[in-house]
């Protein structure tokens, strides 16, 4: 029992970072209909940058909140690549995306070598009921709340996040009452990339990042979005963190090498399901 | 005094097919014209070119102020609320108050909670008036005001774009295949087809024509001697 709370405890923490990409991906996807392949590099970038910056003698976190923003301006530039041209469709903005990612690893490689690197984070464990635990872990729970509340009242509550919501909801009007819906949309990049980022710097410290580690990241986040459709973050959230903890539970019991199985057998089983959904919607809206 | 909307010359294509052909037509500020015909006569394109969605092949058009638009089907977003979809339409200005909007169309202030899409026609209508309203507009470009609603929602909505048009001299560009409400709602109308003005004028000489009465009203011999 104490060796499963432990799993699970530290499968919360990961689970809480898939969060952040998953709602990184949500948000890009709702403003711009572009699933951002690129996702996972911007946790990469920021995990290695902040990694770097301590290195040189930088304060934690100015040296995180450094990474952060810069991982934002990536996501920035990663949307005016992939949808700053007019007419570019969404899945060539996709293709572009994709193409961007593993772009990335040269530039990666050649900055930050080919090993994983890590850097360290809150240090010291927290006895919970007499299960250990590392400070780190609930660090991470903590600031992926905070996002997730801040998130919540900048959609809902400022007139800016209304326009972002509004160029989800219908483009077409949001055009109409002279909201740029590109501008919009790179902004929403941006977002995801700063989301992106905070991942990185928190999963950093618990798991050491290499240059393709964007990979298991991407897939673990976007395995947590399509719980909510690419649409709702809330149940991207629940996604993420049942994602996380059955990962945690497969490498404690089973095989560390099954572990980034699991997103990919979640995420086609969810896939098929839908899929499997739709014709029979269609068919009670005919009748 | 200056128009508020000039238009020249105008030709929009989309790829090889030409939904205006040299169109030029003009309101006055403060005037309420109707711009009526056929399906597939261009009128839509016409308010989505004034409005900058379209670009035009070539010819010339010019807006003295601001432009809002209220688009065919009206467009709301559907799953945000009925404040939020007002203070949208404010977008590009500063002031975002509500108020003034709510003041002109009483209906909507115990509708402001609820979601645009859950509303009846009529309600969604008003809240798309009421939006483009927002923007605080010199010409307010309507597409459409009737399709779908009922006769008696239509006219109550007819008589708050009077209401608008007279009380804040506000020009509005009525588009509509209802031809007999547009001709009742404003004084002066033009007539597109296949691109092309093909009749303009007073309501009342465009009314008495026969070719618009046998092209758009239907059936109305019965009612031309009357």
């Amino acid at each position: 029992m104490r060796l499963f709370l432990q799993y699970a405890a530290s499968g919360i923490a990961t689970g809480c970072a898939f969060a952040l990409v998953a709602t990184g991906f949500v948000a890009i996807y709702r403003v711009t209909r572009v699933v951002n392949f690129a996702q996972g590099v911007f946790a990469v970038l920021a995990g290695m940058l902040a990694y770097s910056l301590l290195a040189w003698g930088v304060p934690h976190i100015l040296a995180e909140a450094i990474a952060i923003v810069v991982a934002g301006l990536a996501g920035a530039l990663v949307g005016l690549v992939a949808i700053g041209r007019r007419g570019t469709s969404p899945l060539a903005s996709l293709i572009i995306t994709l193409g961007l990612g593993i772009g990335s690893y040269a530039v990666l490689i050649l900055i930050w070598g080919d090993q994983p690197i890590s850097f360290d984070g809150l240090k010291g464990n927290l006895d919970v009921g007499g299960v250990g635990m590392q400070v780190q872990y609930l660090l991470v729970v903590v600031l992926t709340a905070a996002a997730f509340v801040a998130l919540g009242l900048f959609f809902d509550h400022t007139y800016l996040g209304r326009g972002l919501t509004a160029c989800s909801s219908n483009p077409r009007a949001a055009r109409l009452v002279g909201i740029d819906v590109r501008r919009m949309g790179l902004l929403a990049f941006g977002l995801g990339g700063g989301l992106g980022g905070l991942a990185g710097v928190l999963l950093t410290p618990l798991q050491p990042v290499a240059f393709n580690s964007d990979v298991g990241i991407a897939i673990s986040g976007f395995a947590a979005a399509i719980f909510g459709g690419l649409l709702r973050p809330g149940a991207a959230l629940a996604g993420a963190l049942v994602l996380g903890v059955a990962e945690a539970l497969v490498a404690g019991y089973g095989q560390a090498s099954l572990q980034s199985g699991v997103a990919l057998v979640i995420m086609l089983g969810i896939m098929i399901w839908r899929a499997g959904r739709r014709p029979l919607s269609a068919d009670e809206d005919a009748a | 005094m200056s128009r508020v909307l000039e238009v020249q010359q105008l030709v929009v294509r989309y790829g090889q097919a030409t939904a205006l052909d040299g169109v030029s037509l003009g309101v006055e500020r403060g005037e309420m014209v109707a711009l009526i015909g056929p399906n597939g006569a261009g009128k839509t394109t016409l308010l989505n070119t004034i409005c900058g969605l379209l670009e035009p092949a070539s010819g010339t058009y010019r807006i003295d102020g601001r432009v809002a638009q209220v688009p065919e089907g009206r467009q709301l977003f559907a799953d945000m609320s009925v404040e939020d979809n007002l203070r949208l339409g404010a977008w590009t200005r500063r002031d975002r108050d509500v108020a003034r909007v709510l003041d002109l169309f009483p209906p909507l202030v115990a509708l402001r909670r609820r979601i645009a899409g859950t509303l009846s026609g009529g309600e969604q209508q008003m809240v798309a008036v009421g939006r483009a309203l927002m923007a605080d507009p010199d010409l307010l470009a309507v597409d459409e005001l009737s399709l779908g609603l009922a006769p008696m929602v239509v006219d109550d909505l007819a008589e708050h774009l009077a209401r608008v048009n007279r009380e804040r001299g506000m020009a509005v560009l009525l588009v509509e295949q209802n031809a007999r409400l547009a001709l009742e709602l404003c004084p002066r109308a033009y007539v597109l087809e296949t691109g092309r003005i093909a009749l303009s004028g007073g309501s009342t000489e465009l009314q008495h024509s026969l070719a618009v009465r046998a092209a758009y009203l239907g059936g109305a011999s019965d009612e031309a001697d009357g």
